[in-house]
């Protein structure tokens, strides 16, 4: 196990690589010149000229990279060009608040999915489990920006019950987890209702009723675990695409997270933020997948051994 | 025992029917696809979405972009179905001058997409060794970007209008049909009939085009479907966040978007577009979804 | 036949639906077991003797359903019985082991805990005493070094040691009834003997009447007092093991003696069936084995003849021993030989 962590640790290496190049590359491949936009409107050229030299704009392209390979790693990714302050304190509070919102709603999209999905297995070809099938081809489908205005619509225009924006007290909190979270319960509801019939229909299923044990405890005991297996791959994903689903969310709820801030500064061409925002979630996101990576062959090595 | 042989000889020319393989796979792959009931559900709301983006723009009666002050922000009534938006404008021809870009964006993303990922998956499986590790190395680069990301990050470079939208979502879905495609290959190579093609002097060109290729098809395919569901949801997020199609176009994320600052009070202003584009993303589901079910000899029963 | 009879299966029908189709996977079966004995339950596949094997426990899935006759085991009818009554019974008198030692297991629970299990549900042993009868149950079925291996996970064993874990579970309730479906097939030659003579071992040891299904002449031969022979759902000869080695009546059941090879017949070459079993969801309305039959006539496409029996406890389910039948007299002077 220990030789299967490290391995995998190493194999991380040309991907964060790859990730820190694409991210370098995303200021040098936008057109137009970004000492010019610092420098501001109408500057004259030898400021612009100045400005590239402080940049760092003149030296070798590898020289440039490898500064901002160096700058990466100690977490420094220089001052914001909208606000002027530091890119790591700018980033860094938001950053709590986005991967609270992904956790919270892979949490959600986890309890709904698996109830939903186990009881769809149980229940499979009835009429509950069509509805929820249903649902969660529905759930699959709603653009999550659209299910939170309407939600916001319903639930804090109309009826008047919960805050419309914000983050952070728990009636700040439901609205935003739902939003984020649906799209991911229909997710894990399909995954885990595919692989309980796949488990069910398993010899030691058989083997379990041929024993004389009661329909429930060879569902809970002898088909779950075993189902719950494969489900756990899909969960790593899920957080990814929460992370960035919350860019959405974050816009529709006015929520102070990283996603707002990168549309913001996109707009706004603001580079350092959107580099160092893109770089630190594309980060979270491969180290999130290889806990679950690590989690799925801790859970399976029982069956496969190689 | 010699007695016995004519009765079962005579009975054997009967049941074999002389049809091509891909005649034959086609008539099985379209009556499970027939039976199953939720896949034409699927296929003809794509049909219908397909008619409305065609046709619907020459039926309505308003102008697309026809402000009119005096009837801005209206309920749904007879004149307008689904109401009138801030301009006045009526929101029902709107969205029926919009599903052709939405149908545009999910159609062109995922050929683009789907064409390059498939040559790279291809090449990858087929050749293996270090131009296998290289692709499939940039293309884990590449799903380090979950999601929307990756396309945030790419309309941060090219800037947000439509066509460059659809390069986003196209480059986003690259990685997706390369894996798929490269395990399909994977698995094709390893049959024995390609080994004794090889042996027999073709191609690789011909190998691929002829003996892989047919065998990636119907992954490839289901892959498609679904990926349109996908490209069409990540498009209009962007240019909900302004990042894409931008006002007064008619695409649904940026009717959406337009309509921001008075979709609370008016409720049906953002109802309608997002139903617009459940409506698309479900029918690409669910046909996707009947597809995989009809294609994939796993789920025959 | 004098003998207390433990299971009685009268016109047995196991039958699998969907939407447009119908497979009756067992049509029609019937046949007795002696207290004690073994009945192999012979076929191949496609033949209905594994379905007939679910049934007797009633672990058919949807679609399939018994839909008709009875399964007396000591007198009562299995499938009148309730749910809860039924589970009391299976594991406990009635056990079963399984064709696939690989995958009966669940993988992530270890050896210890399987076991246990059905302990626990029958007899209601706690875990120390559980442990303790485990460990027990694995010394009788030859496994070395007991107190370890019930730590283990399946996944830590080999085929033939997982079959024989899978017959200790079976064991633990001492039951009166061992149903094995193929149970040696996917074991190594040398491991399928050593199993099998487990099973008759433990059998005797315990006084179990034992069903033997298998596609296997020899496995029969060797484990078995009575025959049932199968084919398209049906039984079309029941005889005690030696009258049907000696003088095989049904031509399917001769083409499968013919098909092994013998030692005590010197044999240029080994006789296959011709063909193939027809598919389920189109059976012949005749006899089932016709198409594939040397001797059929007419007769035999036409109408699907019964099982009677012509000797005493001989049953066999073929025309050429009715006087309607009107094919090669030589045949129906001295019935299908084997191969000599």
């Amino acid at each position: 196990m220990f030789k299967f962590v490290v391995r995998r640790l190493f194999q991380l290496i040309p991907v964060l690589l790859g990730v820190s190049i694409l991210v370098f590359a995303m200021m040098h491949l936008t057109p137009g010149n970004p000492a010019k936009i610092l420098a501001g409107q109408g500057a004259s050229a030898e400021a612009v000229a100045n400005m590239e030299e402080e940049m760092g704009l003149n030296d070798p392209i590898i020289v440039q990279y490898g500064n901002f390979l160096y700058d990466a790693v100690t977490l420094n990714f220089g001052t914001s060009w909208k606000s002027g302050l530091e890119v790591s304190k700018e980033i860094g509070p938001k950053f709590v608040v986005t991967v609270e919102l992904a956790l919270y709603s892979t949490m959600l999209s986890l309890f709904i999915g698996l109830i939903a999905g186990i009881v769809s297995a149980v229940r499979k070809y009835t009429l509950l489990d069509v509805s929820i099938m249903i649902i969660a081809l529905f759930g699959l489908s709603m653009p999550n920006f659209w299910l939170g205005i309407m939600l916001m619509q319903w639930f804090s225009i109309q009826l008047g019950w919960l805050p419309a924006t914000g983050w952070g007290t728990p009636e700040q909190i439901i609205l935003p987890v739902i939003t984020l979270g649906t799209a991911g319960a229909a997710v894990v509801a399909r995954m885990t209702r595919s692989s309980m019939l796949d488990v069910i229909s398993q010899d030691y299923i058989r083997t379990a009723r041929a024993k004389g044990l009661k329909e429930g405890i060879v569902i809970y005991r002898h088909a779950l675990k075993n189902a719950l297996i494969p489900v756990v791959t899909v969960v790593g994903l899920q957080f990814g695409l929460l992370l960035s689903g919350a860019v959405l969310t974050e816009t529709v709820f006015a929520i102070n997270g990283i996603g707002g801030l990168i549309v913001d500064r996109i707009n706004a061409r603001d580079f350092p933020v959107v580099q160092a925002s893109v770089l630190v979630m594309a980060v979270v996101f491969v180290f999130v997948n290889l806990l679950v990576d690590l989690t799925y062959k801790f859970l399976n090595k029982r069956i496969d051994l190689d | 025992m010699a007695s016995g042989h004519s009765s079962t000889e005579e009975m054997a020319p009967k049941k074999i029917k002389k049809e091509r393989p891909a005649v034959r796979a086609f008539k099985d792959f379209y009556h499970r696809l027939k039976k199953n009931k939720a896949a034409l559900v699927g296929g003809y709301l794509i049909i219908f979405l397909i008619l409305v983006a065609t046709i619907g723009p020459f039926l309505t009666t308003d102008g697309v972009n026809e402000v009119n002050y005096t009837q801005k922000l209206e309920s749904p009534s007879t004149e307008n179905w689904f109401g009138t938006d801030h301009q006045g404008r009526d929101i029902f021809t709107r969205i029926i001058h919009g599903t052709g870009y939405t149908l545009l964006v999910g159609f062109l993303s995922v050929l683009m997409g789907g064409i390059v990922g498939t040559l790279l998956g291809i090449v990858s499986g087929y050749y293996g060794g270090k131009i296998d590790t290289v692709i499939m190395r940039f293309m884990d680069i590449l799903l380090a970007f979950p999601g929307i990301l990756l396309a945030l990050a790419i309309i941060s470079i090219l800037g947000g209008n439509f066509i460059n939208v659809i390069i986003a979502v196209a480059i986003f879905s690259i990685p997706t049909f390369a894996r798929i495609v490269r395990g399909s290959t994977l698995a094709t190579r390893e049959l024995e009939y390609v080994d004794a093609v090889k042996a027999l002097g073709a191609k690789d060109s011909r190998i691929i085009f002829k003996h892989i290729l047919p065998n990636v098809l119907s992954p490839l395919i289901v892959q498609s479907t679904l990926q349109i569901a996908t490209a069409i949801l990540t498009a209009s997020g962007l240019s909900f966040l302004g990042l894409g199609a931008q006002p007064p176009s008619p695409e649904w994320g940026a009717m959406l978007n337009d309509g921001r600052n008075y979709m609370l009070d008016y409720g049906y202003i953002a109802l309608f577009p997002g139903l617009a584009i459940v409506l698309a993303v479900l029918a690409f589901n669910i046909f996707g979804d009947g597809l995989r079910d009809a294609l994939d000899p796993k789920s025959k029963k | 036949m004098s003998e207390e009879i433990i299971l009685d299966i009268k016109n047995l029908q196991t039958v699998f639906r969907d939407e447009d189709s119908e497979v009756r996977a067992v049509d029609g079966v019937s046949f007795s077991l002696p207290k004690g004995k073994t009945l192999g339950v012979v076929g191949e596949s496609g033949s209905g003797k594994s379905v007939t094997a679910l049934s007797i426990l009633r672990l058919i899935d949807h679609p399939g359903k018994v839909e008709g006759g009875e399964i007396n085991f000591k007198g009562k009818d299995l499938t009148k019985i309730s749910d809860k009554e039924m589970r009391s019974i299976r594991g406990n008198q009635i056990s079963m082991i399984f064709q696939e030692p690989m995958t009966s297991l669940n993988p992530v629970y270890t050896i210890g805990q399987q076991i246990r299990e059905t302990l626990k549900v029958h007899q209601g042993l706690g875990k120390q005493s559980g442990n303790e009868k485990s460990v027990e149950l694995l010394k009788l079925v030859g496994i070395p070094s007991p107190e370890d291996r019930i730590k283990q996970y399946p996944h830590e064993l080999s085929g033939g040691m997982r079959q024989r874990v899978m017959i200790a579970i079976a064991l633990a309730c001492n039951p009166e009834l061992l149903i094995a479906d193929e149970p040696t097939t996917a074991l190594d030659v040398t491991i399928q003997a050593q199993i099998l003579e487990l099973i008759n071992r433990l059998q005797d040891e315990m006084g179990m009447s034992v069903i033997m299904i298998t596609h296997d002449m020899g496995v029969v031969a060797e484990t078995c007092d009575y025959v049932a022979v199968m084919y398209g759902g049906k039984v079309v000869e029941y005889a005690d093991v030696k009258t049907l080695f000696k003088d095989p009546k049904h031509p399917y059941t001769v083409g499968l003696l013919n098909s092994i090879p013998r030692h005590d017949i010197d044999v240029d070459e080994l006789e296959p069936i011709r063909g193939s079993v027809p598919s389920p969801k189109d059976m012949p309305k005749g006899c089932r084995f016709a198409s594939r039959c040397p001797f059929a006539t007419d007769l035999c496409v036409e109408e699907l003849p019964s099982l009677d029996e012509i000797e005493d406890g001989n049953e066999v389910r073929c025309w050429i021993y009715s006087d309607r039948w009107d094919g090669d007299p030589e045949v129906k002077e001295h019935g299908p030989k084997r191969t000599s």
